[in-house]
């Protein structure tokens, strides 16, 4: 049966009932994952209600700085605290990046469309990330592995610029371990510690095809927007229909309601119509330099 | 023979009637719309352009004014009749009221360690726009589905639209940049409108398109309108239509636009695009914009605005450090398969209603009708739309 795209994100809401306004959500933890990335855990004031679907994404305001768009890279069966996984590009992240525990930050959504878990029931699982772009599948690995009966195989290709640079590192590991859970990591440049593969990560797929059949495969990526192209050819070229494969997409959002037009990409408004695309919607424009 | 404008009716004109009046009457009713608590919205002469700002009466009407315009060009002048609205569209357009440049959304405090966001108070302005043409009718009708069709509605558009007064004027000349009639959307007006008003030479012919309409023009010294005069206002519309210069063609838009997205073409438009965004703040459909956050000098307090903003600014699409759309290319591209095609798949209408504001305000004369027409010229390279 072909999946109908996922359908769009439940409305937030805020004690004023309107989108706009930030909820005040205080920072209960902080961990420094790699060089220049953190993940902060938000915690929701006394009784207000967080839930959200892996993909999904919360725009974070830091006071005084500026409002981002951040995917939450939590277990959304423990929803809160809300974790989100930020690395530091510009002011707002740095800001982000830089906030400790106690600190208040303001919270709008979660908004945007979802990994499509529940088309993925009986279905082999292949979640193609690179670099940043595992944050936003966390939470559907953390979904998949929950619920681990419903699926077929499970495979996880990363790929970093360098051993320094693998987020969640020892949670790699621990998937790795794990006898339902296929985990391979690449890194584009090695160096004296590493001696695992090198490469881009569509390399790994010829040590990945043992592990999925791609007539009966749902794929998930999110990585840089040249990653997720040559990830859909690799799929594509083995047969997984292109109404299977997903893709997270990034924009810089300001509202995350569709109306302010900064996040257009062709026909559809990222914040509302995605992140998370089939890849079919997207087929005509993918590729499509300055899109 | 001059009809008698003292025999009024007793009852206000029912939707649909048509009724007429002296061209001096309308002063009153500005007056009544006054001082029944609107903010009377009208066209005025302002820099030698036509500008919608606050009027008192029909003293304020750019009376007896027309305006040239051409690529590029916009000149305002007096001619020799007492016409009350034969210019057509200025500069500005009535979004500036429903959705204005600047507006503060929330402000924030900090208190006791943490935050307490407090929503700007929702808009209270009761506006009464007079003079509204059909193609800024059609644009309000499309800034209706972006900020209130949902899934979210901004409730300050809302609350400005929801108690907005329109009085629409039918267009009985067509300036050199118009081109609504080829794109549906003129120059007769279509709702939603409480009044309408068709200019001859000696009355105004109202249409009367809502309740609330009926009872205001029951304040004005009116009588039916004859058979000759409505003959006489649709030939004048007709005759508009008629004598319109431009056109759009809007066949198969939407896939020339998508099966056009690689073409050579954009270059071209690029070595004469200034991404100045003129075209983007004049036009009555477009809606983009950013907000910004703002903080006191002791940093106790701070708030957002939302400002209008524009896809030919390259800070636009400035994301994880590098803007996606580099090019002017890339930008103008953007903005001509927004508005004629993406805005089909988003809002079920084109995003164009042939104001023709976006010709006249272009440093550099580009035409949006002329791009599409050389666009239509070219061979598209791939099937490119959407499915």
């Amino acid at each position: 049966m072909m999946p109908t795209p996922p359908s769009p994100a439940a409305q937030p809401t805020g004690p004023t009932g309107n989108a706009w306004v930030p909820i005040p959500f205080t920072v209960v933890r902080r961990r420094r994952e790699i060089p220049g990335t953190v993940t902060l855990w938000l915690a929701p004031p006394e009784g207000y209600p967080f839930a959200f679907r892996p993909g999904q994404f919360n725009m974070l305001y830091v006071f005084g700085v500026k409002e981002v768009p951040i995917s939450i890279s939590g277990d959304p069966g423990t929803p809160v605290p809300v974790a989100h996984t930020i690395r530091q590009v510009g002011m707002a992240t740095q800001a982000l990046v830089n906030l400790k525990p106690g600190d208040v930050v303001g919270v709008r959504g979660p908004f945007g469309s979802a990994w499509p878990l529940e088309h993925a029931r009986g279905h082999d699982v292949v979640i193609v990330a690179g670099g940043i772009g595992l944050a936003p599948l966390r939470p559907a690995i953390y979904s998949l592995l929950r619920h681990r009966p419903q699926y077929g195989n499970v495979v996880l290709l990363y790929g970093a610029r360098s051993p320094r640079e693998l987020l969640y590192a020892r949670e790699l590991e621990r998937w790795r371990g794990r006898f339902d859970m296929e985990v391979l990591v690449t890194v584009d440049r090695g160096d004296r510690t590493w001696h695992g593969h090198v490469g881009v990560v569509t390399t790994l797929f010829p040590q990945a095809d043992v592990f999925f059949s791609p007539q009966n495969t749902i794929a998930f990526i999110c990585g840089p927007e040249i990653m997720m192209r040559f990830t859909v050819r690799e799929l594509l070229d083995r047969g997984v229909p292109p109404e299977r494969i997903f893709v997270s997409l990034e924009r810089n959002m300001h509202c995350g309601q569709g109306l302010c037009g900064h996040c257009q990409y062709g026909p559809f408004f990222i914040c509302k119509d995605g992140p998370v695309f089939p890849y079919q919607k997207l087929a005509t424009l993918f590729g499509i330099r300055e899109i | 023979m001059r009809p008698d404008l003292s025999a009024m009716d007793t009852l206000p004109p029912s939707p649909g009637s048509t009724v007429a009046f002296e061209k001096t009457a309308l002063d009153i009713l500005i007056a009544t719309l006054r001082q029944r608590g609107y903010t009377v919205v009208g066209p005025t002469v302002r820099d030698d352009a036509i500008v919608y700002d606050e009027i008192g009466g029909v003293t304020d009407l750019p009376i007896g004014y027309v305006d040239e315009q051409e690529a590029g060009t916009y000149r305002l002048r007096r001619w020799e009749k007492d016409t009350f609205f034969a210019y057509t569209v200025g500069p500005y357009a009535w979004k500036k009221f429903l959705y204005p440049p600047e507006e503060r959304l929330w402000e924030v405090r900090r208190e006791n360690g943490t935050l307490r966001f407090t929503e700007a108070p929702l808009p209270t302005e009761q506006y009464a726009f007079i003079g509204v043409r059909s193609c800024e009718l059609a644009a309000i009708r499309i800034q209706d589905r972006i900020f209130t069709g949902g899934p979210y509605v901004d409730p300050r558009y809302q609350a400005r639209r929801e108690r907005l007064f329109i009085l629409a004027v039918n267009c009985t000349r067509a300036g050199n940049t118009c081109f609504c009639a080829s794109v549906g959307s003129g120059p007769q007006a279509e709702g939603p409108y409480d009044i309408a008003l068709t200019e001859l030479d000696e009355v105004f012919i109202a249409h009367v398109g809502s309740v609330l309409g009926g009872q205001i023009l029951a304040e004005v010294p009116h009588r039916p309108a004859t058979e000759e005069e409505r003959a006489a206002a649709a030939e004048r519309v007709q005759a508009t239509a008629r004598t319109m210069r431009r056109a759009l063609d809007t066949t198969d838009l939407r896939d020339l636009l998508f099966n056009h997205q690689e073409h050579p073409h954009w270059e071209d438009v690029a070595t004469r695009c200034l991404a100045c965004t003129n075209c983007t703040l004049v036009c009555p459909t477009c809606f983009c914009f950013s907000v910004e956050d703002l903080t006191d000098l002791q940093g106790e307090s701070a708030w957002r605005v939302r400002r209008w903003d524009s896809c030919f600014s390259q800070a636009f699409t400035y994301t994880a450090g590098r803007p996606a759309r580099q090019s002017i290319a890339s930008r103008y591209r953007q903005w001509l398969t927004h508005k004629l095609a993406g805005w089909v798949d988003q809002f079920g209408v084109l995003g164009c209603v042939g104001c023709g504001r976006c010709i006249t305000w272009c440093p550099a004369q580009i035409d949006i009708t002329e791009e599409v027409a050389r666009l239509r010229e070219q061979p598209p390279q791939t099937e490119r739309s959407p499915s």
